[in-house]
């Protein structure tokens, strides 16, 4: 017994002996710095960096209108007037993919919000509460996961009513089951952490504990899947649209751009080669960071 | 109602093991099978015993953090098994818990200071000003710094980490602690400071303690009385040092023969006690010792054996107690 109180050095405060070194930052800064080693998701980045300074300022960058063409320069293949050539309304394809591109980020950025929104939700009342809630959220996620994605969005658009904005929550509702799930497999493994224990013993509600504790620590995951996502969507939007069930004309939403000039693929295959290659640099962009940030989250893959 | 600030009446805590897509129940891990106990106020009680015994699973259920399967559990005359979830919440200020591991009972996204203000929070004591106070007033406590309200869990050193869940504990001014393994994951002379810490603490805030160890040396430092378990049942239970003195249940003599003495000349007559614990899901009919007991005789095959007051305040439950008599006078 005296021998314990002999050994202890009082209890007077102990300055942190590296205090100038733990400024290794939390898990973002970290995160960041993996992602920055990382060259094929820093050339997603760049792309969907280039996507979004598209966005902002489509209309300082496009050279021409992008809804009016001039008839009389139909079909033009490309050239210094028009880069990437002009389509059968004589409407400059560079100028509507640019203008496309801030659509696109909409189409992402709203339809995985929805996913997000209800996923989310789903996916921790699921999680966290498990029983017969879990059981009956996951059979109907189930039951949506069993439809190939394109033809459940049809159907939900058939119901709608073709237009950009229910393509939008067409493809959203599509999304939610993914969302769904991979929130449930993190809150479930959360929940059993000791910190959540720990937070009910000092008397957290369930709101609290989800809110504070178990939420924040499922972020990795869901913006891992959030990010892959907007590609996907921007994809699936563009599918119906290219079915004109999307955006209408004469919007230069890029599937809506391949639908139109499809018919003169031989005349003009510039107008239906450039907004595919937009739509497929996109999913791209997205994928690779998407990926990158998975890797760079993996506390498993630190050196 | 008498100086027992907890009193814990045939606590039972089964886990079911479930099979098939209905979930049918197919058994139970008996964790916790039928343990009484009570703590006087201000002392501390020392549980020990080995990895899944159940102690962790009985202060788990004390602070209702699992549910108990039957029992009862009085703090301060009021049956906790019983109280809905919201007066559970409230009552939940008086009754803190202090973790295992360190590295696990801390959210990584919150600050300390946060951390160690959300009981408060909780429960609405203070005023932000106030709240923010007493945090660093916490953190001297404990032996940290004010500074350290706005950094995370993860620059922090095992041994900070776990005065930080103290001081987290001790925010609300709660009346017991249950201390769940708190020394266990860190090194030894951090254990030594935070067991004196936690010692220091008692007799200033005159708190009582449960302390759950599998420590003989740690429990014997900061314990009043100790009760011993094995496979979900109390075997023992007396002062601590009648009982590391002369234990009196066979398995309690085995476990502190294996007390390590730091001097190599003496030599020990070590029990050694042949085969594994069995399982919890499938225990031993009648004393469920009987299977590794050296001197179990054929009641003990069939009859469960009672908690019983042996010597003054030294409780055992074991059929064959005079075994350890009539073998000493043989010797003689």
């Amino acid at each position: 017994m005296k021998t314990i109180k002999d050994i202890n050095t009082t209890i007077t405060p102990q300055p942190l002996v590296d205090d100038k070194f733990t400024k290794s930052g939390g898990l973002w800064q970290d995160t960041f710095k993996r992602l920055k080693k990382n060259n094929i998701a820093v050339f997603g980045a760049i792309i969907i960096g280039i996507l979004f300074f598209c966005a902002i300022f489509a209309p300082f960058l496009a050279p021409h209108d992008p809804e009016n063409g001039i008839l009389k320069d139909r079909q033009q293949p490309p050239s210094e007037k028009y880069l990437l050539g002009t389509d059968s309304q004589g409407r400059d394809v560079l100028s509507r993919i640019i203008h496309g591109a801030g659509i696109s980020v909409q189409i992402g950025v709203i339809s995985v919000g929805i996913a997000l929104l209800f996923g989310t939700t789903l996916g921790v009342l699921s999680g966290y509460y498990g029983r017969w809630i879990d059981v009956g959220i996951m059979r109907l996620v189930d039951i949506m996961l069993a439809f190939p994605t394109i033809l459940l969005a049809l159907a939900i658009v058939t119901i709608l009513g073709p237009s950009l904005k229910n393509a939008m929550i067409a493809v959203g509702i599509v999304n939610i089951p993914r969302f769904a799930r991979i929130v449930r497999a993190s809150v479930l493994s959360v929940k059993e952490t000791e910190y959540v224990e720990a937070s009910k013993a000092i008397g957290c509600t369930d709101v609290q504990i989800i809110f504070r504790h178990v939420l924040p620590n499922c972020l990795a995951p869901i913006i891992v899947q959030a990010t892959l996502t907007i590609g996907t969507a921007i994809l699936e939007a563009a599918g119906l649209s290219f079915l004109g069930l999307g955006a209408q004309p004469p919007m230069p939403e890029w599937g809506a751009m391949l639908a139109d000039s499809r018919g003169y693929l031989r005349q003009a295959p510039w107008s239906v080669m450039y907004p595919g290659l937009a739509i497929m640099l996109t999913v791209l962009g997205f994928n690779l960071l998407g990926d990158g940030l998975r890797d760079a989250l993996d506390p498993r893959l630190k050196e | 109602m008498s100086g027992f600030i907890l009193e814990v009446k045939n606590l039972i805590k089964y886990f079911p093991i479930t099979k098939g897509i209905i979930s049918k129940p197919v058994g139970a891990v008996k964790a916790v099978d039928d343990i009484s106990f009570s703590i006087n106020k201000g002392e501390t009680l020392g549980l020990v015993g080995e990895s899944g015994c159940g102690k962790s699973t009985t202060g788990r259920c004390i602070l209702r953090l699992l549910e108990p399967t039957s029992g009862q559990i009085l703090f301060n005359g009021q049956d906790i098994a019983k109280l809905d979830s919201l007066k559970m919440r409230l009552l939940r200020k008086d009754i803190q818990i202090i973790f295992q591991d360190p590295y696990a009972s801390l959210n990584p996204r919150l600050t300390v200071g946060d951390m160690i203000a959300e009981p408060l929070r909780n429960f609405g004591i203070g005023t932000r000003k106030t709240q923010e106070k007493r945090v660093q007033e916490l953190l001297e406590i404990v032996g940290l710094s004010p500074y350290h309200t706005s950094r995370y869990p993860h620059e922090f050193s095992g041994g900070q980490r776990q005065r930080i869940g103290i001081a987290r504990a001790l925010s609300v001014n709660p009346k017991l602690i249950v201390c769940d393994e708190p020394v266990s994951a860190l090194d030894v002379s951090i254990q030594a400071q935070v067991i004196n810490l936690l010692k220091d603490l008692q007799k200033e805030f005159s708190l009582t303690l449960l302390f759950i160890a599998h420590d003989l040396s740690v429990v014997k430092h900061i314990s009043n009385r100790v009760a011993v378990m094995y496979l979900g049942r109390i075997v023992e239970l007396a002062d601590y040092k009648n009982l590391y003195r002369e234990p009196m249940h066979p398995y309690s003599q085995a476990l502190f023969s294996a007390i390590p003495i730091p001097n190599p000349r003496l030599k020990k007559n070590r029990i050694l006690l042949e085969g594994d614990v069995p399982s919890p899901i499938n225990p031993p009919s009648g004393c469920n010792f009987h299977t590794r007991c050296p001197q179990a005789i054929e009641i003990c095959r069939h009859q469960k054996p009672v908690l019983k007051e042996h010597k003054t305040k030294h409780l055992v439950s074991c059929h064959n107690l005079n075994f350890q008599q009539r073998r000493c006078t043989g010797t003689d």
